[in-house]
């Protein structure tokens, strides 16, 4: 399981990189080992507001659909459209299978570094 | 309390991903995943442990006469070793369970049901008791393990004689050994693909699953878990109990008027099938929107609501999602355009024939 150490993660497994006022939202590792074979992805538009903790599309594996929550308030400025169509880049490579970005950042969620979001994880498997 | 299979520890060494499911521990998937697993069985092989499905005897001089009285199929005119799949029906037409029904040999007959209905279906079948026949619920002492797709016969042939082979379709050897163990093999299955079901001692489960894996290792044969063979029977149009049957559902109601012989002797729910205006259908549909339709969900001609999903997924080797639904009449021609509403968002669908998939239709 990857864990970089450039990423802040959510408790409910997203990863973000906030860089020049632009975050970068995804799914973890640990988030899509758990839900398997995605083969749907639902984001949001180019211009839609995000709420931290709420959220902001969903995902769906051949078993169950599960809800994506935005690390961050903001503004969506551009989303992965190669999602839409190729929603296993997100088991292939979470941490390249960007869902959107969002800029006018007003306020974030609760988020861990690399290190507490893997010890997070493992307390989470052992349950 | 869940009970395990015999395959239980099998299943965690190898990776098995284990959930709940109908009162068992079984593997949803392995390290592989439900579509690596889907797609083993259309185009290799895939090992499952179906050793939760419950296992009933049927034995005396009127187990015929019995089966006849409380299933919905015509158990007459089978030779040993036949197998006839039927439904059990309530007095007004609701679905008991579905099953399938093995003719040993004269006066023994052997039955597969549903694990989630076991115990109910075993207490109907005892309440029910005529003549000289008994029921006796066996499903702890025997393991079932299923072995699909199209390389599953060569794997087969290399630890089964070909005389031992059943001969046709839905018949079973009730007479094999695999490896020194004692088995039926029955060539039936729940997946679209071919292939076998094996039934042992629940003893000889774990040295009979080892065995397989070994023999069809090389031809690319993996274990699935219940994951694939839920989107395998869907992708080929297999009802499942609980999604498109169960005590509100005629077998009329949901395409299998093919196991209901009305013109039989008196049976339990006769009257209520035979009286009995349809007016909702099982459909195929293929989504043509953006999304996954799953059980559940309402289905929509224009704006007015005509039925209900029972069962959708994402279908792996067809490439796009499907679902099935109970709609009404009126609206289940092939080639209609339905909607259905997928948490607050209409989804456009197109009733397809069933199955949606099958060995000779492929693509």
């Amino acid at each position: 399981m990857n864990f970089p150490n450039e990423l802040r993660y959510s408790k409910s497994h997203e990863w973000v990189k906030i860089e020049d006022g632009v975050a970068v939202i995804g799914l973890t590792d640990y988030a899509q080992h758990e839900l398997g074979d995605l083969v749907f992805v639902n984001l949001p538009e180019e211009g839609d507001e995000l709420t931290a903790g709420e959220a902001l599309g969903d995902v769906e594996s051949v078993k169950a659909v599960s809800d994506v929550y935005s690390p961050v308030s903001g503004t969506v400025s551009e989303i992965n459209e190669e999602l839409l169509d190729h929603p296993e880049l997100i088991n292939e490579a979470p941490y390249d299978a960007w869902f959107v970005r969002a800029t006018d950042i007003t306020g974030e969620e609760e988020l861990l570094d690399a290190a507490a979001y893997e010890a997070f994880c493992k307390e989470e498997s052992e349950k | 309390m869940e009970k395990t299979t015999p395959l239980y520890e099998t299943h965690k060494k190898s990776g098995g991903k284990i959930v709940p499911f109908a009162g068992y521990l079984l593997p949803v998937q392995y390290e592989t995943g439900v579509i690596a697993e889907h797609m083993a069985v259309r185009n290799a092989c895939g090992l499952f442990d179906v050793s939760h499905m419950g296992e009933i005897t049927c034995v005396g001089p009127d187990a015929l006469r019995l089966l006849n009285r409380l299933l919905t199929n015509d158990f007459s005119n089978m030779y040993d070793g036949q197998a006839r799949y039927s439904i059990m029906c309530y007095d007004d037409g609701g679905c008991v369970d579905d099953l399938i029904v093995y003719k040993v040999r004269q006066d023994h007959y052997f039955i597969v049901v549903n694990a989630a209905n076991k115990d109910k279906d075993f207490a109907w079948m005892k309440e029910h008791e005529e003549g000289d026949a008994v029921f006796t619920d066996i499903s702890d002492t025997v393991a079932q393990i299923a072995i699909q797709g199209p390389k599953a016969q060569e794997i087969l042939a290399r630890l089964l004689p070909e005389e031992s082979f059943p001969a046709k379709y839905y018949s079973a050897n009730f007479d094999a050994v695999i490896g020194g163990m004692k088995c039926a093999v029955s060539k039936t299955g729940y997946t679209g693909s071919g292939g076998y079901e094996l039934y042992m001692a629940a003893a000889d489960a774990t040295a009979m699953w080892d065995l397989l894996i070994k023999t069809g290792t090389g031809d690319g044969l993996i274990p699935c878990g219940l994951g694939a063979r839920d989107t395998l029977r869907l992708e080929a149009g297999m009802p499942l109990y609980g999604h498109e049957m169960d005590a509100t559902i005629s077998p009329l109601e949901t395409g299998l008027g093919f196991a209901v012989k009305l013109q039989k002797n008196d049976f339990i729910g006769r009257t209520a099938l035979a009286s009995k205006t349809i007016t909702r259908t099982r459909v195929g549909l293929k989504v043509t929107g953006r999304g996954i339709v799953r059980e559940h969900m309402n289905v929509f001609f224009g704006d007015e609501q005509v039925g209900v999903t029972t069962s959708g997924t994402h279908a792996p080797y067809l490439g796009y999602p499907i679902a099935m639904a109970l709609v009404r009449t009126d609206n289940a021609a092939v080639g209609t355009k339905l909607t259905a509403d997928v948490r607050g968002r209409k989804v456009e669908m197109e009733v397809v024939p069933l199955p949606f998939y099958s060995k000779t239709k492929k693509k």
